[in-house]
């Protein structure tokens, strides 16, 4: 395997014009005679397919939902990232890069972040002429606000919902294209294979969720726009239904992935209350723009609550411990979240914890009191209502309780600067890929990107892979590689189905998918999450082995699977999860530094904070699939930094 | 805490559907109803007494729609303002019997269990419930200032999550609150303007094609809407829609 990241030639503000100058097109007439296969509907998949539709490309797009309109993406509360400088407050292309890759923790691609930032003004420009309803100002102009790592206000959001009106914007554009017979949609339908022909992207097999028949599509290229991976860990804030199966078939049939062991956990999220829970809820990062986190300063007051004999109202101001303002005096409360995550956990570990023990306190007293009830309602009413929905707990009264929860993935498939994987014709977009957010996302930026990279650079580059397509002609779909990936699947499907079957075995030895999916997410929460070691890493890969090695002996799944069948869909998923933890937990031993969400307990300053290897480690980790059970191998793609300069990741 | 669950059991789309109670207990008060529903599952999964139950569901905090529960007779069950995921089994009392059925309207098919088919709402939308924009080429974002409080009326309606619970509330099963809320959204602002008058015919055709019922003012789709979007909406499609039949600009 050879990586090629192919940035263009240039100085870093030049090189996205000059690709676009540069790059090859397909004439109009030639369009509608090649395909384009798009999994995933959710901001990337439904704005790419929606501009390859309005270009006049034949697609096809897939999500397992049973509307386009369910995404993920849709549950983005707090808003999106972009370089407009409307408030005037030295915001800048340049300066929303800078921001991105120190957020990112200097390591990630500085070519496609620059990009990144410079597409981000046309992405709002967009979504208004949709029709996504931004919140405004008296003077009815865009209003802004501040998030995590930044000392500008460049957040435009829609209330609390803002990934529910980009995703309906794109959805909107999506629906006019399915309309105009350039798009057709697929509803609940999984991917389930990769097809490759001839070295290139050709098609996927398709397992319908609703009669359980396995279909082909075949296409000249494939955009894989299918999420991100954190339901590895059971317990996140993704959608239940979320995976990172689509990615891991590619990476089976040779696409590499990229930084697995980067994980991002979210600071504001409503702890885990139970066994039986089944996700963790976010409170939006834009809560921090107003809400202060504390902890008691005493122990015996931390102890008091959790005992229920002491309200946190009752602790006065000067026994309270804002400790990310005491730590990060320039950033406060707006730190990014791998740091604010760390610090609650520090907090928790060390035993001023309230609640259960792991939970610290977001206090709005002070907003209230300053802005008046009334204004942190408008701000923040939908969040502050789900809140009390779920906890049953009213947040204007009293503190809200908040922990740290897996939430997005770095990592993902590799891909060159034109989001094109190792294997031709396989584009990933969104958080799919791994390309533009280093070690850490910044808020507000997992938006920008997935719109960015669906509406503004796969509908260029994707033509520059288009251009010579047009000498292949139609793409069959009756091809014996078509046969073969159908013919695995079927067999994958068959053997799960008969783990629980052999008559011999004992009923009661037998385990449902999600006992195991529970497990493995402890697992990996335990000794892969907020804080790893050469020894929790090493013990988890040993307790992920046999895990798997029970799951295969005796989880039932019941039904067949031509039906209707959720406990299949889920068991497909989880088998693809064994393999994945592996190589995330190879990839957090491999990377002996920390760095943004991986932090690696031998390599912090004296302060706790991660402490990078600079010298060793400045590289993007490519794995490359090796079949199963064995260890994968590593290609490593140098981070050149021509533009910006290394520095110490400082927000105090 | 202790509940009697009578669940609506239909293997598929053809066969015939039918009631089936199933006891639970060690219920705590902070579990969702959707977390209540996971453990009767792994219940009958277990203990081989019956196939899961199915049903949708997918973010479980109330934005996605992709859940939605018809509970002792009221979609999303009994509070206001949530969807099924967000309902929490402290609302219910020990003991209770919880009466569990999918959505019920013609044009939201069964497909198994309490799994219903609402791509009916996605083809109303593709009828023309979006404003035509191509990728690219658009005017800066602050070039079309906004009033304020149509801006935060267009939200408002914006907000609806198309879980159908106002169809499954209505007698008709009318969706005229959906559509109504989707036809506000744009009809407030200034770039739905252009196709104002062509997208409010499309959709109404495209609802009445689909077999949904007629609006007869009753408001059950209001009270039950788990994001509270208003009636209000379906006053300005009425208007919309008398105004793109009759009014004075439709004759060019």
């Amino acid at each position: 395997m050879k990586l090629d990241s192919k940035i263009p030639a240039g100085p870093l503000a030049e090189k996205w014009t000059n690709y676009k100058s540069s790059q090859k097109l397909v004439n109009p007439a030639n369009k509608r005679k090649l395909n384009i296969i798009v999994v995933g509907t959710g901001l990337a998949g439904a704005s790419a397919a929606a501009s390859f539709g309005a270009l006049g490309f034949n697609v096809d797009i897939f999500c397992i939902q049973d509307s386009p309109r369910r995404a993920h993406s849709i549950a983005a509360q707090g808003g999106i990232n972009a370089a407009k400088n409307y408030q005037n407050d030295g915001d800048s292309v340049e300066r929303l890069f800078r921001d991105t890759i120190k957020g990112g923790d200097y390591r990630a691609r500085e070519a496609n972040v620059y990009r990144l930032a410079e597409v981000s003004g046309a992405i709002i420009d967009q979504c208004v002429a949709q029709g996504v309803p931004f919140a405004r100002d008296y003077g009815g102009l865009l209003d802004n606000r501040s998030f995590g790592g930044a000392q500008v206000s460049r957040t435009f959001y829609a209330k609390g919902q803002t990934g529910q009106q980009l995703l309906l914007g794109a959805y909107g554009a999506l629906s006019r294209e399915i309309a105009r017979g350039t798009v057709k949609l697929h509803t609940r339908s999984e991917m389930m294979d990769l097809v490759v022909v001839d070295g290139r992207a050709r098609g996927i097999i398709v397992r319908n969720l609703v009669t359980g028949d396995l279909e082909r599509y075949a296409a000249h290229a494939v955009v894989l726009a299918t999420g991100g991976y954190g339901n590895l860990y059971y317990l996140s804030t993704n959608a239940m239904n979320s995976n990172g199966s689509a990615a891991w078939v590619c990476h089976r049939k040779g696409a590499a992935f990229a930084n697995p062991c980067y994980v991002q956990i979210h600071p504001t999220c409503i702890p885990v209350h139970g066994d039986y829970q089944s996700k963790l809820t976010l409170m939006s990062e834009s809560l921090r723009n107003d809400g202060r986190i504390w902890v008691p300063k005493k122990k015996e007051d931390a102890e008091a609550i959790r005992a229920g004999k002491l309200r946190p109202t009752e602790i006065p101001e000067e026994d309270r411990d804002y400790y990310l303002e005491r730590r990060y005096p320039a950033f406060g409360n707006l730190v990014p979240r791998d740091v604010a995550s760390r610090a609650a956990k520090e907090r928790c570990d060390a035993g001023y914890g309230v609640g259960t023990g792991y939970a610290v306190y977001l206090d709005f007293a002070d907003a209230i009191q300053h802005l008046g009830k009334e204004t942190v309602e408008q701000k923040y009413g939908n969040l502050f209502q789900m809140y009390q929905k779920i906890t049953d707990e009213n947040p204007y009264e009293t503190p809200m309780m908040i922990y740290p929860a897996i939430h997005y993935t770095m990592g993902g498939l590799w891909v060159d600067y034109e989001l094109q994987t190792t294997i031709p014709g396989l584009f990933a977009a969104g958080e799919a890929n791994f390309s533009d957010h280093g070690a850490n996302r910044l808020g507000a930026s997992a938006l920008m990107q997935g719109l960015a990279d669906g509406y503004f650079v796969l509908p260029y580059t994707l033509q520059n892979y288009l251009a010579d397509q047009i000498y292949v002609g139609k793409i069959s779909s009756a091809s014996p590689e078509f046969d073969a990936a159908e013919k695995a699947v079927r067999q994958r499907i068959n053997r799960l189905m008969e783990i629980g079957r052999v008559e011999t075995r004992r009923a009661t030895s037998l385990q449902t998918v999600d006992d195991f999916h529970k497990r493995l997410g402890k697992i990996m929460w335990e000794y892969c999450g907020m804080a790893r070691n050469t020894e929790s890493l090493t013990r988890a890969k040993q307790m992920v082995k046999e895990l798997e090695d029970e799951f295969w002996k005796s989880v039932f799944i019941p039904g067949t699977a031509n039906e209707f069948n959720p406990e299949l869909e889920k068991a497909c998923r989880l088998e693809d999860y064994f393999e994945l933890a592996q190589l995330v937990i190879d990839d957090a031993i491999h990377r002996e530094e920390s760095c943004g969400g991986h932090f690696r307990t031998e390599h912090q300053t004296v302060d706790g904070e991660t402490l990078r290897d600079d010298k060793h480690f400045m590289y993007v980790a490519a794995w490359e699939y090796q079949g199963h059970g064995q260890p994968e191998t590593m290609e490593k793609e140098p981070l050149v930094y021509e533009h910006i300069t290394i520095a110490n990741r400082n927000y105090k | 805490m202790k509940f009697t669950l009578h669940i609506w059991r239909q293997e598929n789309a053809k066969a015939k559907g039918h009631f089936e109670t199933y006891e639970i207990d060690n219920i705590r008060p902070d579990c969702s109803f959707l977390e209540m529903l996971d453990i009767l599952n792994e219940r009958l999964i277990n203990d081989r007494i019956a196939h899961p139950v199915c049903f949708d569901n997918d973010c479980r905090e109330g934005i996605c729609g992709m859940c939605g529960l018809y509970i002792n007779g009221r979609p999303h069950g009994n509070d206001d303002g949530i969807t099924t995921c967000q309902l929490h089994m402290r609302k219910f009392k020990d003991g209770d019997d919880i009466w569990i059925e999918p959505w019920r309207a013609k044009p939201f098919p069964v497909i198994r269990d309490l799994v219903v088919d609402r791509s009916a709402f996605d083809k109303i939308i593709q009828a023309g419930g979006y404003i035509s924009t191509t990728t690219g080429g658009v005017p800066d974002a602050n070039t079309i200032p906004i009033p304020k409080h149509k801006a935060d009326m267009a939200m408002d309606a914006a907000s609806c999550i198309g879980c159908g619970a106002c169809v499954a509330a209505c007698k008709n099963a009318s969706a005229m609150l959906f559509v109504g809320a989707k036809v506000s959204h744009l009809a407030l602002l200034p770039q739905g303007q252009i196709e104002a008058a062509d997208r409010v015919k499309k959709m109404v055709a495209k609802m009445d094609e689909l077999g949904f019922g007629s609006c007869t003012n009753t408001y059950a789709c209001e009270a039950e809407c788990p994001k509270l979007i208003k009636r209000q909406n379906i006053s300005r499609l009425n208007r919309q829609w008398i105004g793109a039949l009759f009014g004075r600009d439709r004759k060019e």
